[in-house]
């Protein structure tokens, strides 16, 4: 049998105890196949009882290499590939690489099409908030919101797929705009869906928010500071969790957010409940924002203009959108030809994932899992 | 011999009172059957209960609802593969859901429901019901150790601990329930469960309204130490399957897993039993001094009848409300013949003198059922504790309470 303590880098187990007790630490592996590891993470524990002194995160068994397939494809053909990183919200992954491509181009997608993006986007972000709402609970033993918000998400899935005709992986957005006008009652199906999320919302707080066993286990778990996010480049709700105040939405307004009038949600002390708030806070002002934008989307073409055959000038490109779950980047290089030279992804999820170890350090198994199901992450984004 | 058989029926006391061994035999026969039924049809209900909590359906395929569900489960877990894991401890994991399963079933011999229907009224019949219930946490720990494995071994320690420490708040409760009985012309309490029952027949009052609040504290005090006693949500640590996968018996699987899960649920009617002997007056129907007279005593000797009509009737409704397709042409007429069967049971409950003699066992049921119930809602609402917290209720919380509540009494009836 393997010695799994050899695949350490930093976890060495300590001495064992030389008092009459006889204790010594213990290594245990979390995963891959582990259900509450939202997907195939493996975390290496190193516990003292059920105090963890130590974690290590091991990544790559959902790794595709996304990001050296791109070399391979041209600019259009690589666009449905970013859906399948972050699985839970494809629309947010297609806008960001849509986004970055038009950038290298310089073209503009016009302002239907920018309504549409947001529309769907926000949509997508209220879905992703929700899978990750009821899946955190579950994780902490509360298998009801689950159900609740399963439910709840079907509707916005039933919304892409008459839009798109697909579910989960959408490919809803095209370089220049959208291919799709938008379908018949569209615009009443979203207002429809408003009238029928906003008590829902209520609904999973009720069960929530003020429960004891839920405050317990959530408050002052797995608290980060906000230098600490800064330092690990951990961003989204977790960095705003923390108390700083920072949205690429409001920062760096893309597609046309500055158009609209919602708030950031901040927490104060960066642990799990505050998270959670924040998360549910976010949910709200989503919604705020379809409200708005579903009530003038102007008439006009969906398109831009954009050449038959994709071939950015040479350059390069960073461009970085609000995900659901932080700040996802595209870096895009071009060397004059029809595919990309370089395609080099910022998911939010790897890079929140690095803060694992130091949100957990010093506390219980349990909050183990309580923390990866509030840092939000899908593998598929993580490995890539 | 015949007169061995009848003598039992008019000596109006229990089969191990009257010493008739093969009257005792039958007890235990049908007591062990009808905790056989009683989690088959936990197991379907707690789906369907869960399930519809859950805006979901629950099992519908197998049979109409559902209702051949736990049967194909327990065929599918009887047939199995018989899986040792090969670096087990093989005796010790052989005998670990063994030791689990007959502790939770041995508890039954001294549950009363009704005043002759138990096996046998020890005189001790409350601590021998805490103490066999708490050997079972033996089996846990074996269980976990033999599979050498680091999931189960965390599942057991953590398991052990609960039981060990959440005990001893509910020994405190239960202690100042048997201080109440005690509060008759000659001063002294009994242990044996039909004897609590009968004290709080002869003080015209349930436990849990003695000495407002202090029995219900009490009594809220057991009904939370037995949630953790019993390993359910939320204290359903020892198997937090989203922290320890399965907990103590993730390395089993097939017939031995079915045993820990017969024993978690004969385990759960146990500690209800407890707590509907000691609190809700056991087999007594609600109300006997408020709704009293002979009028009364025939209109609650019908209600097990009506019950189980109005069973009958949701059976009959779902039939006229199945789809009107071929396909489910079988499925209908089960529905229709389980539906006949409760309504037989229903019209078997009407004839007076089974009435009589059912009602005791009716009443006792129908409280743990309440009892049951609750569990299935507290999984369906509650997160999970941590450790640290889950120790911290029992310890800071629930003992203090229960050590209070134990003093108070004692003064309360002093004076």
């Amino acid at each position: 049998m393997p010695d799994t303590t050899k695949y350490l880098s930093h976890l060495e187990l300590g001495e064992p105890d030389q008092t009459f007790l006889d204790t010594n630490e213990l290594i245990i592996n979390m995963g891959p196949q582990h259900p509450a590891t939202h997907g195939v993470l493996r975390v290496i524990l190193k516990l003292d009882g059920e105090k963890v002194l130590g974690t290590e995160c091991v990544i790559g068994y959902l790794h595709r290499g996304v990001e050296k397939i791109a070399e391979n494809r041209t600019y259009a053909m690589f666009n449905p590939y970013v859906d399948r990183m972050d699985y839970v919200a494809a629309v947010s992954n297609g806008l960001g690489y849509c986004e970055a491509v038009e950038k290298l181009l310089n073209i503009q997608a016009p302002p239907r099409a920018n309504y549409i993006r947001v529309i769907l986007t926000e949509l997508n972000r209220l879905a992703s908030h929700m899978l990750w709402l009821g899946t955190h609970a579950l994780d902490i033993g509360a298998i009801t919101p689950l159900f609740y918000t399963f439910r709840d998400r079907e509707e916005i899935l039933k919304i892409f797929e008459k839009y798109c005709g697909a579910r989960l992986t959408t490919h809803a957005f095209r370089i220049g705009g959208c291919l799709y006008e938008t379908y018949e009652g569209f615009e009443q199906d979203v207002t429809k869906f408003l009238k029928f999320v906003t008590p829902k919302i209520g609904e999973y707080e009720e069960l929530l928010t003020t429960n004891r066993i839920w405050v317990e286990r959530t408050r002052g778990v797995g608290a980060i500071s906000a230098k600490d996010c800064i330092a690990l480049g951990v961003t989204g709700p977790v960095l705003r969790a923390s108390g700083v105040k920072w949205d690429l939405r409001k920062a760096q307004p893309y597609a046309n957010y500055a158009e609209f009038d919602f708030e950031i949600p901040t927490g104060k002390h960066g642990d799990t409940y505050d998270r959670y708030m924040v998360r549910m806070q976010e949910m709200r002002q989503s919604l705020r924002i379809i409200e708005q934008a579903v009530g003038k989307i102007p008439e006009g073409p969906i398109m831009a203009k954009v050449p038959k055959v994709i071939k950015p000038a040479v350059g390069e490109i960073y461009h970085s959108i609000e995900a659901p779950k932080g700040e996802l980047g595209y870096f895009i290089v071009s060397d004059g030809s029809t595919q990309p030279y370089r395609v080099r992804v910022r998911p939010p999820s790897f890079v929140n994932l690095q803060a694992l170890d130091l949100m957990v350090r010093g506390q219980l198994v349990a909050d183990v899992i309580a923390v990866i199901g509030t840092l939000d992450i899908v593998l598929g984004e993580v490995d890539r | 011999m015949l007169n061995y058989i009848t003598s039992y029926l008019s000596s109006k006391s229990t089969p191990g009172q009257a010493g008739n061994m093969l009257w005792a035999f039958i007890y235990i026969l049908l007591i062990f059957g009808g905790l056989s039924v009683a989690v088959i049809a936990m197991n379907w209900l707690e789906r369907k209960i869960l399930a519809h909590m859950q805006v979901r359906l629950g099992p519908m395929r197998v049979g109409p609802h559902g209702l051949l569900q736990p049967i194909a489960d327990a065929i599918k877990l009887l047939i199995k593969e018989d899986i040792m894991p090969a670096e087990a401890d093989k005796f010790v994991f052989w005998v670990a859901p063994l030791i689990v399963v007959i502790t939770a079933f041995v508890v039954f011999i001294v549950v009363p429901f009704g005043p002759t229907h138990a096996v046998t009224d020890m005189n001790i019949g409350i601590l021998f019901m805490l103490g066999v219930s708490s050997l079972s946490v033996l089996g846990v720990v074996m269980a976990g150790w033999a599979s050498n494995s680091h999931y189960p071994l965390m599942g057991a320690l953590r398991s052990s601990a609960q039981m060990v420490s959440y005990e001893i708040a509910m020994g405190l409760a239960v202690v100042s329930a048997i201080l109440m009985t005690s509060l008759n012309s000659t001063g002294t309490g009994t242990l044996s469960m039909i004897g609590i029952v009968q004290a709080q027949q002869a003080q015209h009052t349930w436990f849990v309204f003695k000495f407002f609040p202090l029995g219900l504290i009490a009594f809220v005090v057991f009904a939370i130490a037995m949630v953790a006693e019993t390993n359910r949500a939320p204290f359903d640590l020892p198997e937090a399957e989203s922290e320890l996968t399965a907990g103590f018996h993730t390395e089993y699987s097939g017939f031995r897993w079915s045993l820990f899960f017969l024993a978690e649920y004969s385990a759960m009617i146990a500690v209800s039993s407890i707590a509907v002997t000691l609190w809700l007056g056991g087999w007594l129907r609600p109300f006997p001094t408020w709704l009293s007279g002979d009028t009364w005593d025939f209109v609650f000797s019908l209600v097990p009848g009506v019950t189980f009509l109005f069973l009958a009737v949701l059976c009959f409704r779902s039939t006229v409300r199945m789809p009107k397709h071929p396909y489910f042409r079988v499925q209908t007429m089960g529905l229709a013949a389980f539906g006949g069967l409760l309504a037989l049971i229903a019209i078997a409950l009407f004839i007076p003198s089974v009435r009589d003699r059912i009602q005791d066992i009716y009443w006792f049921s129908a409280k743990v059922a309440g009892f049951m119930y609750l569990y299935i809602w507290y999984r369906g609402t509650f997160p999970r504790y941590r450790f640290d917290q889950l120790m911290k209720v029992g310890w800071k919380v629930l003992l203090p309470t229960g050590l209070g509540v134990l003093v108070l009494t004692a003064v309360w009836g002093v004076f």
